[in-house]
């Protein structure tokens, strides 16, 4: 197996979560910073709304609850699951069942995107490189992600889980050799963390970039305070203002 | 600073106050994301321009310009107000025009000069060797080297060339044109002035300068209605858009005002709101349409059948049982109704003849200047006949009397419209009317019952006239029975019943037209009744599209009678409105010298083009129509069953209509002989003439002797959009592959012309070099062998005006020309300093003769009170009465290019001056001395300076009445000698005002009124034609003088065009039964309007336009036409004929009428264009499925208002009477596949 290499399993699980995640911060500061016009979503809702509206929701709700669920599940502190007593295997089953299920939602979601993408003709010509590579890249992590179900139910005891949990709070906790908890597992394990991480690295230079502002945005809305907004130009204006004031003050005199 | 650290913002509170009890709230979030949209229309500067195309708007727009690009435009604001009681013209400008900053920096750019490859490499191989002109007449000797490049004209292969090579091959072939064959074989088409004058100017004035040919456009382009000469001796002449809003009454023919006419169309919206009543007439849906308190969806063709039945009405309301007074005494002073008519007998009864004039009387009613060319009426005053001032007679040789008064010399006169009382006529007679509404065809055929004379009763005088007596009928009594109203004279086919199914009565005409005879009454009355309480406030606005049939002149004259029966002409708010392309020159006699070089040599050499294209691209071998089937079954004898090239050859013969190529022999060579026999020029040229010696070139186009040579194509698309006949053109004129199916009359049979020789074979690419100059690749582009890339209308100062509004404003250069382009002015320089360099020793001083054919509005006009022909030994050949005038002219080769950039002696010498007036400009001459400097060295030095574009506006704008009040002055004055009144009080107050170019570049300027205009500018009534001869009693140029609705002269009787009636539309046999396959059975009427996606402001390559609308051609068909052919919507389809085929895609569309096909014109085949399953090559054009066919009526000449003028009288290039078969596409191929490449084309593309 080209995965049991010693040096690949350090290069994937001790470096590039670091590459992945610079890339992600800084590549999504930058064009933040140098291209906010090209920071959207991108959706072609206007080209046609066929197969969009079904796929669109199944997708997202699907991959909101598959992400929200690795979050939790991956770094949740081991010492919390303890401390409440919760048996790993029962976790690794809620796991399981959530993410099975939602995952599946996702896929068909994602599969009948994929589809319209490639074959409706508008789409499809609307589509740039980085639009089609996204979504295959993201059709392939949530297949993967059902493959690797399977494996799990040959081992319900939640150990796998636990190597997982360790190693990716591990990672944001500076632990370097942290790569060591994974190498022995499947490939197929590997192999799903590896495309999650190109996914991370490839997130700045996507339509992907939307995630950051669905975390913020539209909370803020539902607690607006009023219905009519002034945005004010006052504080920076105010010294020119001021300025305009003593101008105005000025012409009043009459000429000598 | 950073947009992120902005955001960051989430515990600082954003919230600085709020309002409305909460529910407003004032944040102090950054606003630095709408500096975004700030720099979006941050721009370094403003500059104004506008669109030089083919559109009426000629709108002032704003050319924003960023770092040295053009980035975009929007519309200029700052037009002069109009009075207090009118809307303001702005904002004028489309989507269109706002479309056009595309082209500057767009794919379709032509970016460098480019020449055919063949012939580049030719011309280096020979130069290497030889001088230019020595390198052309080496390639032009050579058959092969010749062939080499003609044949792949259209299959690209085009190289980068220097402008020096590219000027040199085009200099040197013009220099070998004139020396072998005649300068006279250099042809340069280029239309419209108004919107570009200085650079239409350009090339007319190298090629006048050269003695080249410069061909008409506004004829060819069927835009000219024939019948605005014909009744006012005028060529167009017409309201300004913002005198829509003072009408009472808008009549919409035709004319699709918000979408063709767009910046004006406020107008008509206002005027709505005012509550102008509108009724509009169009077959299809139109936007202009929902415009209307009524829609009349006449059928399409048919116009005159309802003019007819509107006249009906208006007559026996208005007219006859009931007088009105304003309608009266209008018709009586301004219209020919009085004027009396000549019977002459035929077939036992009488047909209408000539007008009767002082000549026929015994005693000449004392006249002795030109008592053939003064109409006679009877006079209540004196009881007796009279002379009645104005007619064309008195216009020449008298001063004083030529005006409208109610006089006749020196009496007093009140003239007699109708001989119907018992005591005023001595018989009632049976005269003869054509009725052509039998001889409709396929779908008009309606209403085929009714015989082709139908004979109706009039009310004549007996007078003695020279040895016997003659019977005369007043015009009026004569027109309302041609209109089929019963007086109670008694006879056949006249009523006074509108549900009678009698020609010209709304039932008839309901038959005809599919309108219900009800509404026909109901928009005549409604049109006279408001016509009569405004005292003339009805107008009629009428587009092209009613003039683009064969028979244009019948339903152009009954729109023009039922104004002038209603005295709505050269009335504010009334009138005819008839919008075509940007026709109007206002300042159009400061123009012309520059123009046509006339400040160094007049005359000017002058093509109407339809006749030209006719002849040189063989149309007339394939001539489906013959003058028999348009003859009237009441013509007088003759011999009448001729050629239609026939009658062209004839009218050049009688000079009525001029010629190009003249003669068969070099005309600098026809001079020398001369000299060498020591004879005057034009005596020579007679003598040789009569004894055949010298042949006119007309008789036989075919002969390379006759062909034209090189042509200068510039400002224009002939061969995408104007060229009727464009497979004729590709086969004919250029050589190129072509899609004509149809058999020449030798091939099929038919009788051959009689004048015309015939060759059994046609030439095939008669032109030697074709020169196009643009700013894109059009289609006339790609068929060239040599494209200069040319300024955009963002690159170039020049001058711009409409007849849509009375200002004038310029085009000005926002930025350099881009790439390697110039202006058109730099270009035609280019080429002249090129001649004049490589021309020393082969050409030097020369004598060219120009054959001048009898001009309107000049002495010579009153030429052809008969006709004869010499040639048939009826007359003496005398030029410039019988035949052209003959006119030497110097020219100098070796000072082309000093004499272009001067202005020369003749403006002193000879002054200057338009329409039959003309006034010295010497102090003019000398202010533009001042203005501009003068020339130093050269041929021209001492002269006034036109190096530069705005040295030329300079001139323009110094030498017209319209922009320079002083002479303006000038030419009123000029004018008072010839009417005995006094007019100059229009300009009075103007004789200050001076307009410069950086006057207009300010602002756009309102011009002055002057003589050469029939309206006035005032801060009274808005722009009207016609003003000045009811107002200011001028009278029109015509016969009579006044608004002439009958016309006598032999050739309009001989095809039934006295009086105006319904001709439907020709059979030009298209659709044989070799051409259209089997199961091809939709046959549609092919309808070319003009479209909402291009051409009024800019053309129909442009990507932002044409996403808007399919992205290719489109033709439109209705519904259950394209159900019984099994086409949906946006299917491919092929339209064919025995004249080519075009492909497009189908908008199925309820709007259009059942029978016909719209295909807006000029939709270029260069983009998104099909090969054609018919001819196996690309797609066509528009034009692919016509070929133009002119009309003998239009050729008349030396007969006062029916006499040449360019572009203003002469054949018109109509187009509507076509039908395609139009079928689905069974396989659409693109042609881009390797076999569709024929082996010269590839290698002519490498």
């Amino acid at each position: 197996m080209f995965f049991s290499n010693f040096n690949l399993d350090f290069f994937i699980f001790g470096i590039m979560p670091y590459v992945a995640l610079t890339v992600l911060i800084i590549g999504s500061i930058a064009r933040y910073e140098r291209d906010p016009f090209t920071w959207k979503s991108s959706s072609s809702q206007l080209l046609r709304r066929k197969q969009l509206v079904w796929g669109s929701i199944l997708f997202h709700v699907g991959i909101l609850v598959v992400f929200f669920g690795h979050l939790i599940g991956l770094f949740t502190p081991i010492w919390v699951l303890d401390l409440l007593g919760v048996p790993y295997g029962l976790k690794q089953w809620f796991a399981v069942l959530l993410g099975g299920a939602f995952g599946i939602v996702s896929l068909i979601g994602a599969t009948m995107l994929l589809h319209r993408r490639l074959i409706d003709p508008r789409i499809r010509a609307t589509s740039s490189f980085a639009d089609i590579l996204i979504l295959v890249l993201i059709w392939i992590q949530l297949f993967v992600g059902l493959g690797t179900i399977i494996l799990t139910m040959e081992h319900m005891d939640g150990g796998e889980m636990v190597r997982f949990m360790t190693w990716s709070q591990s990672v944001v906790t500076l632990e370097l050799n942290a790569w060591t908890d994974v190498v022995s597992v499947h490939w197929l394990y590997k192999f799903h963390i590896l495309l999650g991480l190109v996914i991370v690295a490839l997130f700045p230079f996507t339509r992907l970039v939307h995630i950051w502002s669905g975390l913020a945005v539209p909370f803020r809305y539902l607690l607006r305070p009023g219905y009519q907004l002034v945005r004010s130009r006052r504080s920076r204006a105010s010294a020119r203002a001021a300025a305009d004031a003593h101008m105005r003050d000025a012409a009043r005199q009459p000429a000598e | 600073m950073s947009h992120l650290l902005d955001r960051l913002n989430f515990l600082k509170s954003k919230e600085v106050e709020r309002f409305s009890d909460g529910h407003g709230q004032v944040t102090n979030e950054s606003r630095d994301w709408e500096d975004t949209y700030r720099n979006r229309w941050r721009h370094d500067k403003v500059v104004r321009s506008t669109h030089g195309v083919n559109c009426t708007g000629s709108c002032s727009w704003k050319i924003y310009v960023k770092s040295g690009i053009v980035t975009w435009e929007t519309q200029q604001t700052d037009y002069p107000r109009t009075r207090a009681d009118l809307p303001n013209h702005e904002p004028r400008g489309c989507a269109r025009g706002a479309s056009y900053s595309w082209y500057l920096y767009s794919a379709n750019r032509v970016k460098n000069p480019l020449v055919r490859g063949r012939l580049m490499k030719v011309w280096r191989k020979m130069r290497q060797t030889m001088g230019p002109i020595e390198a052309w007449t080496a390639i032009q000797n050579d058959p092969i080297l010749r062939a080499s490049y003609v044949e792949t004209r259209g299959k690209g292969g085009f190289v980068r060339a220097t402008w020096d090579e590219a000027t040199e091959i085009t200099a040197a072939a013009n220099a070998y044109t004139a020396k072998t064959y005649g300068p006279d074989r250099v042809f340069g088409f280029s239309p419209i002035p108004a919107m570009s004058m200085i650079s239409y100017a350009a090339g007319s004035r190298y090629l006048s300068l050269l003695g080249g040919v410069c061909m008409s456009f506004y004829d060819w382009y069927c835009d000219l209605p024939p019948a605005s000469p014909m009744t006012w001796g005028e060529q167009t002449d017409v309201p300004e858009s913002a005198d829509w809003y003072n009408a009472g009454y808008l009549l919409l023919w035709g004319s699709n005002v918000p979408q063709t006419r767009t910046p004006d169309a406020h107008f008509y919206t206002e005027a709505r709101y005012k509550g102008t009543k509108s009724a509009v007439i169009c077959p299809d849906y139109s936007e202009a349409a929902k415009f209307g308190d009524v829609w009349l969806n006449a059928k399409q063709g048919t116009d005159a059948a309802l003019a007819m039945a509107f006249g009906h009405v208006i007559l026996r309301e208005f007219h006859l049982d009931r007088q009105c007074a304003y309608f009266e005494d209008y018709t009586r002073r301004y219209s020919d109704f009085p004027m009396l008519v000549r019977l002459e007998r035929k077939n036992g009864h009488y047909v209408p003849g000539r007008f009767l004039r002082a000549d026929d009387l015994d005693g000449k009613l004392g006249e002795e200047n030109n008592p053939e060319w003064k109409t006679v009426a009877f006079d209540e005053v004196s009881k007796g006949l009279v002379a009645p001032n104005g007619s064309i007679g008195y216009r020449w040789g008298e001063d004083g009397e030529w005006n409208l008064e109610e006089r006749a010399q020196d009496a007093d006169t009140n003239l007699k419209m109708s001989l119907i009382l018992e005591e005023d006529h001595d018989d009632v007679v049976g005269v003869d009317f054509p009725y052509f509404g039998g001889q409709a065809f396929g779908q008009f055929a309606t209403d085929i019952d009714h015989p082709e004379v139908l004979t109706r009763n009039i009310p004549v005088k007996k007078i003695k006239a020279g040895k016997g007596e003659v019977l005369v009928a007043t015009v009026f009594d004569l027109f309302a029975a041609n209109y089929g109203l019963d007086r109670g004279l008694g006879g056949h086919w006249v009523t006074s019943d509108y549900a009678d199914d009698m020609p010209g009565t709304p039932a008839w005409a309901e038959k005809i037209t599919g309108v219900s005879a009800d509404k026909i009454i109901h928009v005549a009355r409604e049109f006279a009744d408001n016509a009569e309480k405004t005292q003339g406030k009805s107008m009629i606005i009428i587009g092209a599209a009613m003039n683009h049939w064969f028979h244009m002149d019948m339903n152009y004259r009954g729109v023009i009678n039922m104004l002038v029966m209603c005295g709505c002409v050269g009335q504010s708010g009334g009138g005819w409105a008839h919008y075509v392309g940007q026709e109007k020159l206002r300042p159009q006699t400061g123009w012309q010298p520059l123009a046509f070089a006339l400040d160094w040599g007049r005359p000017p050499r002058h093509m109407n083009s339809t006749s030209a294209w006719y002849a040189h691209t063989d149309q007339w071998r394939y001539e489906t129509l013959t003058a028999s089937e348009i003859l009237s079954p009441t013509a007088p004898e003759g011999d009448w069953d001729i050629s239609l090239i026939d009658y062209n050859i004839r009218a050049e013969r009688m000079g009525w209509l001029p010629s190009a190529p003249q003669l068969k022999t070099n005309p600098l060579e026809v001079v020398k002989a001369a000299k060498a026999a020591d004879k005057e020029v034009p005596a020579y040229i007679v003598e040789n003439l009569k004894s055949g010696d010298l042949e006119m070139s007309c008789e036989d186009p075919d002969d390379p002797a006759n062909w034209p040579r090189n042509l200068f194509v510039w400002r224009s698309n002939l061969l995408g959009s104007s060229g009727k006949g464009h497979e004729y053109f590709l086969k004919h004129l250029l050589g190129a592959d072509h899609g004509v199916m149809g058999k020449d009359v030798g091939e099929e049979g038919r009788t051959l012309p009689k004048e015309a020789k015939w060759h059994e074979e046609a030439p095939r690419g008669k032109l030697d070099l074709l020169v196009t100059i643009d700013f894109r690749m059009s289609t006339t582009a790609v068929y060239s062998d040599i494209v200069l890339p040319t300024a955009s209308w963002y690159e170039k100062d020049d001058l711009n005006t409409s007849d849509m509004h009375p200002f004038i404003h310029p085009l000005q250069a926002a930025v350099d020309p881009a790439y390697e382009s110039r202006s058109d002015w730099e270009i035609f320089k280019s080429i002249a300093r090129k001649f004049q360099e490589i021309v020393p020793g082969y050409l030097g001083k020369e004598t060219d003769v120009v054959a001048l054919p009898i001009l309107h509005d000049t002495p010579a006009e009153i030429a052809q009170d008969q006709v004869k022909d010499w040639k048939k030994g009826e007359c003496d050949l005398i030029p410039g009465k019988t035949a052209p005038a003959y006119v030497p002219v110097e020219r100098d080769y070796t000072a082309i290019y000093d004499r272009f950039t001067a202005l020369g002696p003749l403006m002193d010498k000879l002054g200057n001056g338009g329409k039959g007036i003309s006034w010295n400009t010497q102090d003019e001459v000398d202010n533009l001395a001042a203005l501009n400097g003068v020339q130093r060295d050269g041929a021209a030095a001492g002269r006034p300076k036109i190096e530069t574009a705005i040295d030329a506006c300079e001139v323009v704008l110094m030498l017209a009445p319209e922009t320079n009040g002083e002479v303006a002055v000038k030419a009123w004055e000029s004018l008072e000698k010839a009417t005995g009144r006094e007019h100059a009080h229009l300009a009075a107050g103007e004789h200050h005002n001076k307009i410069r170019f950086r006057d207009i570049a300010a602002q756009p300027r309102k011009i002055i009124s002057s003589p050469t205009w029939s309206g006035i500018e005032s801060e009274k009534v808005s722009y009207n034609a016609g003003y000045t001869n009811v107002h200011e009693l001028i009278p029109w140029r015509t016969l009579s003088g006044r608004q002439q609705l009958y016309q006598d002269h032999l050739w309009m009787r001989a095809f039934g065009e006295g009086f105006m009636s319904y001709r439907p539309p020709v059979d030009l046999k298209t659709i044989t039964a070799d051409v259209q396959d089997e199961g091809d059975s939709l046959v549609l009427n092919f309808i070319t309007p003009h479209q909402k996606w291009g051409i009024h402001s800019t053309y129909t390559d442009n990507l932002l336009m044409l996403t808007l609308n399919r992205g290719g051609p489109v033709i439109w068909v209705s519904e259950n036409d394209a159900k019984s052919a099994g086409i949906v919507d946006n299917d491919w389809v092929e339209l064919y004929n025995t004249n080519g085929a075009l492909t497009a895609r189908a908008v199925v569309s309820q709007r259009i009428k059942d029978g016909t096909t719209f295909m807006y014109h000029a939709q270029e085949k260069i983009v998104n264009t099909p090969g054609s399953e018919k001819t196996g090559h690309r797609g066509g054009i528009h034009n692919s499925v016509t070929r133009a066919v002119p009309k003998p009526t239009h050729m008349i000449g030396g007969y006062a208002q029916q006499s040449y003028g360019f572009n203003y009288y002469g054949t018109v290039g109509s187009n509507r009477d076509e039908f395609v078969v139009v079928r689905k596409m069974k396989k659409v191929d693109w042609l881009d596949a390797e076999k569709a490449w024929t082996a010269p084309a590839k290698e002519a593309a490498e």
